[in-house]
């Protein structure tokens, strides 16, 4: 079988659709038979990054590739890029605006989560030109 | 626990979902991405959280019931989210504890 692959362009700053394109994953991978186990860790990883993208980063774009033995999702931003991803993934830091803290955002917690529901999480970053985010969840 | 029994008990209002949907379990916080990691399925998940993201959060977590408490309603948007994802949403006035308590 090939691979399922999907691609998604996301907006930056539309808060409204935000996380929309991580639930379509998830009715996806759910219609295909994947585990709920499998589902949980994707749709947890992917709804964090998508969201980082959103408010961090003004958008960008989403690729998923999908296998019976894994799945695999890149984030690709045109944002500021990340200046210190060690501290970025320390539980609790966070540079959220205060607009978006009302919203719920800015825990500290996205990064983390996403190091805590994959197998691999990689990231790349570079000033002032964006940030690329992989994440991959194996199927055990 | 239905959702239309955690009603009755915690004297709240449903705004849309089903009511016969079964709960159990309970997570209470207005943090997303805390809610994101610790809410399970089935679970009733207790915020003052209003916004539309409270819909996608409830959504990829499978979470029985959204309890929005201390009397605040969500957004329209969100009410209008969360009709189409068909997630239940409940509103009461009392606190979280209050309500937890009676879960
Ligand atoms: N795509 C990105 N582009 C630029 N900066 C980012 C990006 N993703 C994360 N960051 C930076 O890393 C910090 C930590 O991210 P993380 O997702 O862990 O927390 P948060 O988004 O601030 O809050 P939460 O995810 O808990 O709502 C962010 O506050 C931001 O400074
Ligand atoms: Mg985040």
């Amino acid at each position: 079988m090939d691979n399922l692959k999907l691609h998604y362009d996301v907006n930056g700053d539309d808060f409204s659709v935000a996380g929309e394109n991580s639930s379509k994953v998830k009715k996806m991978l759910k219609q295909l038979g994947f585990s709920p186990d499998v589902i949980r860790c994707v749709a947890i990883a992917m709804y964090e990054a998508e969201i980082n993208m959103v408010i961090h980063a003004n958008g960008g774009f989403i690729d998923v590739d999908i296998s019976p033995e894994r799945v695999k999702v890149e984030l690709q931003d045109k944002g500021p890029g990340i200046p210190d991803i060690e501290k970025a993934m320390q539980e609790g830091y966070s540079t959220a605006s205060n607009r978006v803290r009302e919203l719920g955002f800015g825990a500290g917690m996205g990064l983390p989560n996403m190091k805590k529901y994959t197998d691999e999480l990689n990231i790349s970053t570079e000033i002032g030109k964006g940030t690329l985010v992989e994440l991959i969840v194996n199927v055990k | 626990m239905t959702g239309k029994e955690l009603a009755e008990v915690t004297g709240g209002k449903i705004l849309c979902g089903d009511p016969e949907r079964s709960l159990s379990g309970c997570y209470i916080g207005d943090l997303l991405s805390l809610a994101m990691s610790r809410v399970q399925s089935d679970n009733v998940w207790i915020t003052i959280q209003s916004n539309i993201n409270i819909v996608a959060v409830a959504s990829l977590t499978d979470a029985g019931c959204i309890v929005i408490c201390d009397g605040f309603s969500p957004d329209e948007d969100a009410l209008e989210k969360a009709k189409d994802e068909d997630i239940l949403i409940i509103t009461s006035e009392k606190s979280a504890y209050d309500i937890a308590k009676l879960i």
